[in-house]
This record gives structure tokens, C-alpha cells and sequence, in this order.
């Protein structure tokens, strides 16, 4: 870039125009991790609609979209401490919580319903405080501080629900699950779903909507915000963060309260869709499990200081989409684990590829 | 006639543990002028320069700002009350972009969010401020090469709107080019009345920039002076507390060994093009030249830390494979690196002393596979004795250690190995003055029992003083290679700013 | 390395040890106070029952063993519990004189190529043995159909878990102590151990330093699988059989025994005696609440609390000053 010493003002706005451009295929570059996974999800999730015995339909789609909810909001959830360069290993557990409190009090008046929602969320948040309280003012590392606090919340949930059970209101239960035309019609609204400015949208999935709402009106402002670049800057150099007077345990409180906010919201869908509240130890696992690895799948890094939500969101929809298309392929049901556990095998391994290829092999190390 | 203090320290003093590293220190700094701050390290000066950006708090003493008395409970306090500090370590997130980073701790903001336009505006002014206007804001730190990084932390440091701006060593990593637009910077900001405290160990920048200089010494001040008062010999006494003899131990007379190590059109990316030199034992050959022409990478691929380089070594007319720094250490060439950084690199602090200094013979002192009690404690022993690394017990954590000690335990940690090539990568960077006479005279030795030694420093003193031989790097190859009496501050810098025409005769 | 100590010196790494030991006997004594109380006896005092407990923990305790080699060096072996269940499926289908060495080699297997995916392909070892995990689960379903396998373990795994001594000493708790005496000597007496603890504590000054660290991660990821292996065979061996999910409770209380015995997550600190004693902790742990009939609710928090509390004695980290 110094090869030419522009000093006059004609030449100003051509060096703009130049930066501008290499800030964009920077800016690429930087997303490499995302737009990798989102390519990966596309070409799946086509192929999958390509090959559906019955193709493509709206009801497919909102099935579809049901099943991905929960992971998706949980690999949010697990973001936000991996982008801290730690690691929730309770975000199962504390959907599966949330999901139990849903299942014994989503129902009855919309008062109670209102009620019982805002408990959930806030439970979510409280769980997630309080494993930032551990990690902040006990100094334990996130990784086994949040195991501890997996089993405490897990217990917790089995106390709610020693048996799977419960209730939720069912026409809540049912209106969420369906898409925007359903979700109108079951509460009357814009003139029972028929109204005519809602058509272009009246097919897409509630869940994908809700999603979508999540992103705008909590992801992105956070990423805006000082507290969230805090956090990005925490993963990236935690010491240096510190020397720059940025409000660390600030940060960490919000980041882990976040997560459980996320792993809320999951728990309260779960009990929306499954119509019960299940505590079940293995379930959560895979689903912390789960998280984790649609994490790295969707590009941020494990290592922390870079990696967004929405990545995760796409990692999530990745694993979902590899397992619906092994249902609809002849595949036998006793081989499909072996095929998910070699998918994700390969998913991870791809992104370890690319150190193969770094020629200073310091560069390896952090 | 002094000047009204704008900083004061009284009687401050702040131990760790049983060590003093600040002893009742009186200290005091104006506005419009250039302090700098001198000593070895382990003098205080870090702490000092802690203490007053509001990382640790004084044990003892006070600390006046322009007559009132303040404390800073943390270094937000102290950037409030408008010191800033630019400490060695920088203090920049790699993962975020330079905008993020510059105006990292109070963004603009817009509706409670951050301002992303007016965030890159600022950092804009900024940089251009620092003049480097060909930076671009959304450009990720880790992208930019050290010496940039530095400039956009000084760029932050500066859009903190300091009153008081500490640089400690903040020049280190900063090419020649860089170091001159500090100059600038730092004049001006003179002029516009900061007070700026400078800490460094290169003596000539401080004989270019300081109006006055106090010398630390073991935790304590010694002497505050006005720039001239006293010769380069006076200060280093002060600073080492005893007279100084030559700096630089004497090279012997002797006709040039045959080559040891013979390396031919070593390449490797674009950072090194084809780069040809040999060294025999017993020599002392420098690396020259300015900052990032290869001479890292040069030691890194001998050392076997590069993939896919060209070209070919050999050591004693065998051809020696660059596969990785384990074959580089116990291959036919017997190589020692020491390593750019010694925090990170060449030493792991956590470990104690002894397990440090055991690191790289971990095979030779095994029986099969089991490590010997004994032979790890004489070796250990006999290093310390051999270096005179100043320790309370091998077991403490290598991190209690001052600077130059560390380095100690990283050179004699590979001496132990019995080298036969030894690498060194900028060995005496934030070292005090003391113990880097220690390492010049140790250099000489090993070369005199048998050792090849290559020596990579950015201190033309150091190479005039130590090498037999200084080769000039340029662009990733060799452009002039000097001996005897040609090794000297000219011809260096002409060669290394690949000048072509200055014919002086490469042999003195 | 630590050669004989001229003078007693409480290291910082044996605080947590003392701790874990202290709080074995506060179990124990809460225990038998609950026992009295409500039996009037005391049958945690009774040798025969410890040793029982004992036997039961030598499972835990080899895992254990295997992976805070692995933790030491800052990475995390998740493919425990299909291992384990992959190699007693596969001890029981062979049977005979190779069924055992069939069982370790699965172990072994495994762990090598978790090491060649964590150390050459740098994959993080969270993710390349969460995918290990996976497929061994594919791999054993695919095999056994879903369904648990019919064939039964041979004598010797069986006398190896269930066998004792003179009728006391359990073989078990021998196949424990004598993996135990492994782990202490490569630890304290090899170099393999100091390249442990010095990658652990920071990897790229121990490659400048010419130690071989791909090696080294790969050699503590087999013996990790080893360890897992061995576990599975004995575990198969006392109940006979082997059956899906057989290795999923063994995962997590093995981190667990491994982080109270004093052992840093982030790896390069720990003794191994921390982990023994870690390992009696949870065992006991587990057996009072099973006197006290516990339901598994209170189980899981009591068991999180434990954890919780014992790190918040020693396993606080530093604040950061930058």
C-alpha cells in the first residue's frame, strides 16, 4: 500500500475507495468460519427438500424448524462463554429446568401463562447468573464450575419432575409449533391469519420467526454494546482487557446470565412443543454436547475473541439437517448413529485442515 | 530552575512478598518535558510505572496530582485523572479490529449502542495523529505486523486524551521508520505541554529525547539530572552502582575458521529469498540489518520451525534435515535457539527454576526412559554456578525471577545441551546493562571453546562490539557481509538500508 | 523432579490433597453418624465394606487414572464412556484367551487416533473425542443390533473384577494400585511425565525446547484409551456381561475426581495421589447417599455442591492484575 505517496486531493478518495474494498475481503476473510458452515447447511439442508419422498412443503418446512428450535437457541446459549475462551457444560441443564417449570405452570388464564412465561425466562437468567457468580467471585474455571452447576440444576429438575409430565395451554403449544398463519388464526388475529398484507408471510415457521426476533432485538444490540465487546475482548486477551479498564466481572455476570437466558428460552419451546416436561440427564448431555459442537461448526473459535451467535444458529441447523436427511434415506436405523458420529467427525476435523497448511508451526500454538 | 511538579510520588513503597521493588521513593515529573527513567531491571521502574497508572496501589507514601492527593484504586481511576500508560506488553485484543481496539475503553455511542462510523472516524484522527494514515481501521490486529500493532496502541494511548503519557519500552518493537514517527509524536506533544515519562534502555534515544533523567536503582531513586549533566560512563554507573569496565569483551586475532555450517539459497515464503552465508566454529557472526528482513525467520528455519523451506544446510559438509527444533537440537548440528520472546517461549514460568534449566536434556539425562535424580541435580547446580543466576532456591517458579535472570536460565538451559550452534534471537532485549555485559562475555567464551554462533540483534552496538562477522540482511537475503574493521555504525546502516556505492573495502 | 527434599516443603499442589483426604473422613464420619442414628450400626467402619467400595471404585479409578494424563497436558478425552463399552462389547464377543488383549487394544486404538487428530490434525481434543464418542456409539449399535450383547465375559475378566485374595483383598482394587504405580512413575520419574507437565503448562516454549509434543499428546491419548479399555474389560467382567451405555456413568465423576483431587482443568499441575484420593471421595460419596437412599435429585445436587464447594477451598484461580 505505500508504494505510492498520494499527497494530493484527487488521489484522497481513490485510497478510500481502495481501503474500502480490502476492508470488505477483510471483513470476508473474518467470517470465513460462518459462511463455511452457512454454505454447509444450504448445500445439506437443499439437498435433504431435493430428496424428501414427498417434496418440498410448507408443513415439512415448519417441522423442520421445530426440531431445530431448541438447539439453536442452546448453541446461542453456549456461544457466549466460548467467546470468553470457557465453556457452559449447563446449558442442557438448565433448559431442561426451564422446560420443567414451563410444564407446571404455561397453563391455565393467559394471566397465568404471562405469569408463568416471565418466570421461565427469568429462571433461565437466574441459572446463568449464578454460574457467572461462581466462576466470577468463586474463581473457578467455567468449565467445571458449570458441570457442578449442571448436576445441581438437573437435580433440581427431577425434583420437578421426577416423571416426565405436566401440562401446557394447548393452543400456546399449538400456535408456536405451526407457522404464521396458525399462529394468527388460533388467537384471532389480523383477521384470523387472512389478512391480506400478511400472505407473503403467512407460511414461514413461528419458531423461525422467533429466532429471527431473538437475533435482532437481544444478539445484535449485545454485540453493540460496550459489556459485549467486552466480552469479545476478554476471550481475546483477558489480561490486556483489565490493563484497559474494561469492565470485566461485569461482563462475565452478563455474558453467563445471557447464556441462561438462551437456554431458557430452549426449555420454555421444548415444553411448548413436547407438551410435557421431561427430566432427562442424557438428554440435556446431548444437548450440551450438541452445543458445543455446532459452536465450532458454525466458526467460533473454542480458543475465544472471535465467533458470533449466528454462527452457532447455522452450526445447529447443520446437525439438525444431517440428522433429517439420514431419515429420509434408506439407511439403516442401526447405522445411523455410526453416520452422525463420522458427520461430525468429519465437520470438526475439516476446520483442523487448515492448520495443516500454516507454514510456521508456532502459529499452532496459542 | 525546576519546574513545578505535575506528578508527585512521596516516600512511596511497595513490596512483593519479602522483596522491596519500590524503597521510599521521591519522585516528581512536570509538564512539557520528557522524562526518562532509567535502570536495570529489578531497579522499580516498572513498578513505578505501575503505581502510577493505577495497576497496583503503593504500600506506603502518597501520590500528589498538581498539589492534591490521589489514590487510584485501578487503572480506570488513573486514566480518568489523565495518565496513560503504554506498557511493553501491548494491551491490544488480536481478535478485534483496530477501530474496536482504539477506542476500546469509551466508544462512541449512539442510542446506549456503539457508534460504528463514528468509532472509525476517531480511530482515522487518530492514526493520523501517529501518522500512519495508511492503516485501516477494520483491519484485525492479528493481521498487522508487530511494529504497526505498537502503532495503533500508541494511537489509543493518545486517544485517551492523556495529561501524563508513561511509555515503557514501548519503542522495542517499532521498525526505524516507526521509531522516528514516535520522535515526532512525542515532541509535539511536548510542545502542546503533556508530561511524558519515557522508559528505556537505549541509551541514544534517550540522549534524543530527554530534557531529564532519574536513575533507579535496586528500588530505589538515585539521581534526577538535567539532559547533558552527565557522560554515558556516569550514567551506567549509577544505574549499575559500580564503575564500568569495557563494554564489550576483546575479539581475539585470528585468521577466519573454516565453515562449520554452510547455508545455501535458503528460501521460504516471501520472507526469505535465497539467503547464502556459512559460519565457523569459534565465530561470532551477526545478523544485521532493520527490522523484519528475515532474520528471525532465518533463525526460525534453521532451527526447524518453517514448513516448506528451500534450500539446503549443511554441517560439516552433510546435509542437515530443518524438521523440527528436535532434530535441529539433537541432529549432527547440535543447535541451541534462544527464542525472541522468553516469557512465552523460552521459558515456562510456571515451572520452577530447576525444571526450567532441565528442559532441553531431558534425554540426555534419562536412563531409558527414566529420568536421573542425580544427573538433573548436577546439571541444574552447574548451570547456576556457570551463568551465576542469582536465585533463593531451583524450586521457586522460574517467574520470581528479574529479567535478565530469566534470560540467564534460557541460555543456560541450552548450553547445557553442549551446542554446537547457537542461536540467538535478539537475546539482550530488555535486559539490563549488567547482565547483558554478562552475556556478551559468555558469548565469547563459547565461541572461543568450539561453538558457531549466530546473533541476531537490533542494537548496532552490540554487533560492532560482539561479532567477528556482521551479515547484512535486505528483503529476505544477504546484501553485505562485514568484517573486522568494516563492522561499523556507517556501513551497517548503509547496507542495511541496501544503499549501493558506498565502496568501503569489506576487509579491514 | 523434586529430588529427596533436604527440608519438608508444603507445596501448593499438596494443599488440595490434604483437603480431599479431609473431606473423605468428614464423609465418612457424616455418614456413620447418619447410620447409627438411624440402623445404630456402623457398617461404614467395616473393612469388608470399604474394600467393597473399594472394588466397585477401581472402574472409576483406572479411568480416572488415563485421564488426567490427558487433562494434564490441557486437553480432555470425552470418548470415555463408548470406549469403554466398545471394548467390553468386544472382550465378551471374542472371548477366550484374547478376549482381554482384544479389549485393551480397542482402548488403545481409539486413544491413538483421538492423539492423531488432537496433535497432528490440532483438532480440539473437545470436539475430536465428543466425534470419537460418537462413532464408537454408531459403531457398537451397528454391531450388536441395538440390543445387548448375549456373549458373556471369560473367567479370568471375571476373576479379575470380582476375585479376592485370601478372600479379602479384591483383584480389582490390585489391577487399580498397580495402574496407579504406572501413572506415579511415568509422572514423577520420566521424561515422558516432565513433557506432560511442561506442554501443560505451555506448549510452545516445550517444543522450542526440542521436546516432541506431538508424541506426547498422542502417547497420553493411548494410554487415556488403555486406561478406558482396561476399565471396560473389568467392568464387564463383574457383571458378567457387557450392555449399551455402560461407560456413560463413568465420564463426568471421573473429571470430577480428577479436578477435586487438586488436578488444574487447564492442565501442567496436579499429583496423582490428588486423583486416588479424589476418586475414594466420589465413591464413598455415592455409597452414603445410597445408605441414605437418596433420589437421584438430591444425588445430582449434592454431588454438584461437593464439587462446587471443595474447588471453592482450592481450586480458586488468580484475579487477574493483566
Amino acid at each position: 500500500m505505500a508504494d505510492v505517496a498520494l499527497t494530493s486531493d484527487a488521489a484522497e478518495p481513490l485510497e478510500k475507495a481502495q481501503r474500502r474494498r480490502w476492508g470488505f475481503a477483510a471483513r470476508m476473510r473474518q467470517h470465513a468460519g460462518m459462511l463455511g458452515g452457512l454454505a454447509l447447511f444450504l448445500a445439506l439442508y437443499l439437498f435433504y427438500q431435493a430428496n424428501h419422498p414427498r417434496g418440498f412443503t410448507g408443513q415439512i418446512l415448519i417441522q423442520n424448524a421445530n426440531e431445530a428450535f431448541a438447539l439453536a437457541l442452546v448453541s446461542m446459549a453456549q456461544t457466549v462463554p466460548v467467546l470468553m475462551a470457557g465453556l457452559d457444560l449447563s446449558v442442557g441443564a438448565v433448559m431442561t429446568l426451564v422446560g420443567c417449570i414451563a410444564s407446571h405452570l404455561v397453563n391455565g388464564s393467559p394471566a397465568d401463562i404471562a405469569f408463568g412465561i416471565v418466570i421461565c425466562i427469568a429462571s433461565g437468567a437466574v441459572c446463568g447468573f449464578a454460574n457467572g457468580c461462581v466462576v466470577v467471585y468463586g474463581r473457578i474455571q467455567p468449565i467445571i464450575a458449570t458441570l457442578a452447576t449442571s448436576a445441581i440444576y438437573m437435580g433440581f429438575a427431577l425434583i420437578l419432575r421426577p416423571t416426565p409430565g405436566g401440562k401446557v395451554h394447548e393452543d400456546l403449544s399449538w400456535a408456536v409449533t405451526s407457522d404464521v398463519r396458525e399462529f394468527a388464526a388460533t388467537f384471532g388475529l389480523f383477521s384470523d391469519g387472512e389478512a391480506l398484507w400478511l400472505q407473503p408471510f403467512a407460511w414461514i415457521p413461528v419458531p423461525l420467526i422467533l429466532l429471527a426476533l431473538i437475533i435482532l432485538l437481544v444478539w445484535v444490540p449485545f454485540t453493540r454494546s460496550v459489556t459485549g465487546r467486552t466480552v469479545y475482548a476478554i476471550g481475546s486477551a483477558e489480561g490486556a482487557a483489565y490493563m484497559s479498564g474494561l469492565p470485566i466481572n461485569r461482563a462475565k455476570l452478563a455474558a453467563f446470565t445471557l447464556a441462561g437466558l438462551f437456554a431458557g428460552l430452549g426449555g420454555l419451546f421444548l415444553a411448548l412443543q413436547t407438551s410435557s416436561g421431561n427430566a432427562d440427564i442424557p438428554q440435556a448431555g446431548a444437548y450440551t454436547l450438541n452445543s458445543i459442537a455446532a459452536v465450532v461448526i458454525g466458526g467460533t473459535s473454542l480458543v475465544g475473541g472471535s465467533g458470533s451467535a449466528i454462527g452457532s444458529v447455522i452450526g445447529a441447523l447443520v446437525l439438525r439437517t444431517i440428522s433429517f436427511n439420514f431419515r429420509i434415506f434408506d439407511v439403516a436405523p442401526l447405522l445411523q448413529p455410526l453416520f452422525e458420529g463420522l458427520v461430525l467427525l468429519a465437520a470438526v476435523s475439516l476446520g483442523g485442515l487448515k492448520l495443516l497448511r500454516l507454514k510456521n508451526k508456532l502459529e499452532v500454538f496459542r | 530552575m525546576e519546574p513545578a511538579p505535575f506528578f508527585a510520588l512521596e516516600n512511596v513503597s511497595k513490596r512483593y512478598g519479602g522483596v522491596h521493588a519500590l524503597r521510599d521513593v521521591d519522585f516528581a515529573c512536570s509538564r512539557g518535558s520528557i522524562h526518562a527513567v532509567l535502570g536495570e531491571n529489578g531497579a522499580g521502574k516498572s513498578t513505578l510505572m505501575k503505581i502510577m497508572a493505577g495497576v497496583v496501589q503503593p504500600d506506603e507514601g502518597r501520590m500528589t496530582l498538581e498539589g492534591t492527593p490521589v489514590m487510584f484504586p485501578g487503572p480506570a481511576a488513573a486514566n480518568r485523572a489523565g495518565i496513560v500508560c503504554i506498557f511493553q506488553e501491548l494491551s491490544l485484543m488480536p481478535e478485534l479490529t483496530v477501530a474496536d481496539n482504539i477506542t476500546l475503553s469509551s466508544p462512541p455511542r449512539r442510542f446506549g449502542l456503539i457508534d460504528g462510523r463514528a468509532q472509525r472516524r476517531r480511530s482515522e484522527e487518530l492514526l493520523a495523529r501517529v501518522g500512519c494514515e495508511d492503516i485501516d481501521p477494520s483491519a484485525r490486529v492479528a493481521d498487522l505486523p508487530l511494529s504497526r500493532r505498537q502503532m495503533v496502541e500508541i494511537a489509543k494511548a493518545l486517544g485517551r486524551d492523556p495529561k501524563l503519557l508513561i511509555l515503557d519500552e514501548a519503542t522495542s518493537a517499532l521498525t526505524a521508520a516507526d521509531v522516528d514517527l514516535v520522535y515526532r509524536m512525542l515532541f509535539d506533544l511536548k510542545a502542546r505541554g503533556l508530561s511524558i515519562l519515557y522508559i528505556s534502555h537505549r541509551m541514544h534515544e534517550i540522549e534524543a529525547l530527554a530534557d531529564r533523567c532519574s536513575v533507579f536503582r535496586n528500588g530505589r531513586h538515585i539521581e534526577t539530572f538535567t539532559k547533558g549533566m552527565r557522560s554515558r560512563d556516569e550514567i551506567i554507573g549509577l544505574m549499575i552502582g559500580r564503575e564500568i569496565e569495557g563494554q564489550f569483551p576483546p575479539k581475539p586475532e585470528r585468521p577466519r575458521p573454516a565453515p562449520f555450517i554452510e547455508i545455501r539459497d535458503l528460501s521460504w515464503e516471501s520472507r526469505l529469498n535465497g539467503v547464502t552465508l556459512e559460519a565457523g566454529r569459534g565465530e561470532i557472526v551477526g545478523l544485521g540489518g532493520l527490522d523484519g528482513q528475515g532474520q528471525k525467520e532465518l533463525l526460525l528455519a534453521l532451527f526447524g520451525v518453517l514448513r516448506g523451506v528451500r534450500g539446503t544446510v549443511t554441517v560439516e559438509g552433510r546435509t542437515m534435515a530443518m524438521s523440527s527444533p528436535r532434530t535441529a537440537k539433537s541432529g549432527r548440528a547440535h543447535m541451541a535457539l534462544v527464542p525472541e520472546d522468553r516469557k512465552s517461549e523460552g521459558l515456562i514460568l510456571s515451572m520452577s527454576i530447576a525444571d526450567n534449566l532441565a528442559m532441553a536434556s531431558l534425554d540426555r539425562l534419562a536412563h531409558g526412559p527414566f529420568l536421573s535424580a542425580r544427573r538433573t541435580r548436577a546439571v541444574v547446580q552447574e548451570a547456576i554456578e556457570q551463568l551465576r543466576i542469582k536465585i533463593g532456591d531451583a524450586r521457586d517458579p522460574v517467574a520470581t525471577l528479574s529479567g535478565g535472570n530469566q534470560q540467564k536460565v534460557v541460555i543456560a538451559k541450552w548450553l547445557a545441551t553442549g551446542p554446537d550452534v547457537v542461536l540467538l534471537n535478539d537475546p539482550t532485549r530488555g535486559i539490563d546493562v549488567g547482565t547483558k555485559q554478562e552475556l556478551y562475555r559468555l558469548m565469547r567464551e563459547l565461541a572461543d571453546a568450539g561453538a558457531c554462533i549466530l546473533f541476531y540483534s537490533t542494537d548496532y552496538e552490540e554487533l560492532i562490539g560482539c561479532c567477528d562477522r556482521v551479515c547484512v540482511m535486505y528483503d529476505g537475503r544477504i546484501v553485505r557481509a562485514l568484517e573486522g574493521e568494516a563492522i561499523n555504525e556507517r556501513n551497517l546502516i548503509a547496507s542495511a538500508l541496501n544503499i549501493v556505492g558506498q565502496r568501503e573495502p569489506a576487509h579491514g | 523432579m523434586t529430588p529427596a527434599l533436604q527440608g519438608f516443603r508444603l507445596k501448593p499442589d499438596d494443599k488440595p490433597v490434604i483437603f480431599a483426604a479431609g473431606f473423605v473422613l468428614l464423609i465418612l464420619l457424616v455418614g456413620t453418624g447418619y447410620t447409627v442414628l438411624t440402623q445404630g450400626s456402623a457398617p461404614l467402619l467395616q473393612p469388608q465394606y470399604l474394600l467393597q467400595q473399594l472394588q466397585v471404585g477401581s472402574f472409576l479409578g483406572i479411568v480416572a487414572a488415563g485421564l488426567m494424563l490427558v487433562i494434564l497436558l490441557g486437553h480432555i478425552d470425552l470418548s470415555v464412556p463408548w470406549t469403554l463399552t466398545a471394548a467390553a462389547m468386544m472382550a465378551t464377543a471374542v472371548g477366550g484367551p484374547w478376549a482381554i488383549p482384544v479389549g485393551l487394544g480397542i482402548g488403545l486404538l481409539v486413544g491413538i487416533v483421538n492423539g492423531l487428530g488432537v496433535a497432528y490434525l490440532r483438532v480440539p481434543s473437545m470436539i475430536f473425542t465428543l466425534g470419537m464418542n460418537a462413532v464408537m456409539r454408531g459403531l457398537m449399535v451397528a454391531h450388536t443390533g441395538g440390543f445387548a450383547p448375549q456373549t458373556a465375559a471369560t473367567d479370568l475378566m471375571q476373576y479379575l473384577a470380582v476375585a479376592r485374595i485370601g478372600g479379602v483383598i479384591p483383584v480389582a482394587l490390585l489391577v487399580w494400585l498397580a495402574v496407579s504405580a504406572l501413572v506415579v512413575v511415568i509422572l514423577t520419574r520420566t521424561t515422558l511425565g516432565r513433557a506432560i507437565y511442561a506442554i501443560g503448562n505451555r506448549e510452545r516454549a516445550a517444543y522450542l525446547s526440542g521436546i516432541d509434543t506431538n508424541r506426547v499428546i498422542l502417547i497420553a491419548f493411548a494410554l487415556s484409551g488403555a486406561a478406558a479399555g482396561l476399565a471396560g474389560v473389568l467392568l464387564a467382567g463383574y457383571s458378567t456381561k457387557a450392555y449399551q451405555g455402560m461407560g456413560d456413568p463413568y465420564l463426568l465423576p471421573a473429571i470430577a475426581a480428577v479436578v477435586i483431587g487438586g488436578t488444574n482443568i487447564l492442565g501442567g499441575r496436579g499429583r496423582y495421589l490428588g486423583t486416588l484420593v479424589g476418586v475414594i471421595l466420589i465413591v464413598l460419596l455415592n455409597s452414603v447417599l445410597s445408605i441414605m437412599q437418596m433420589p437421584e435429585a438430591g444425588r445430582q445436587i449434592i454431588y454438584g455442591t461437593v464439587i462446587i464447594s471443595m474447588l471453592l477451598v482450592y481450586g480458586r484461580g488468580e484475579r487477574v492484575t493483566g
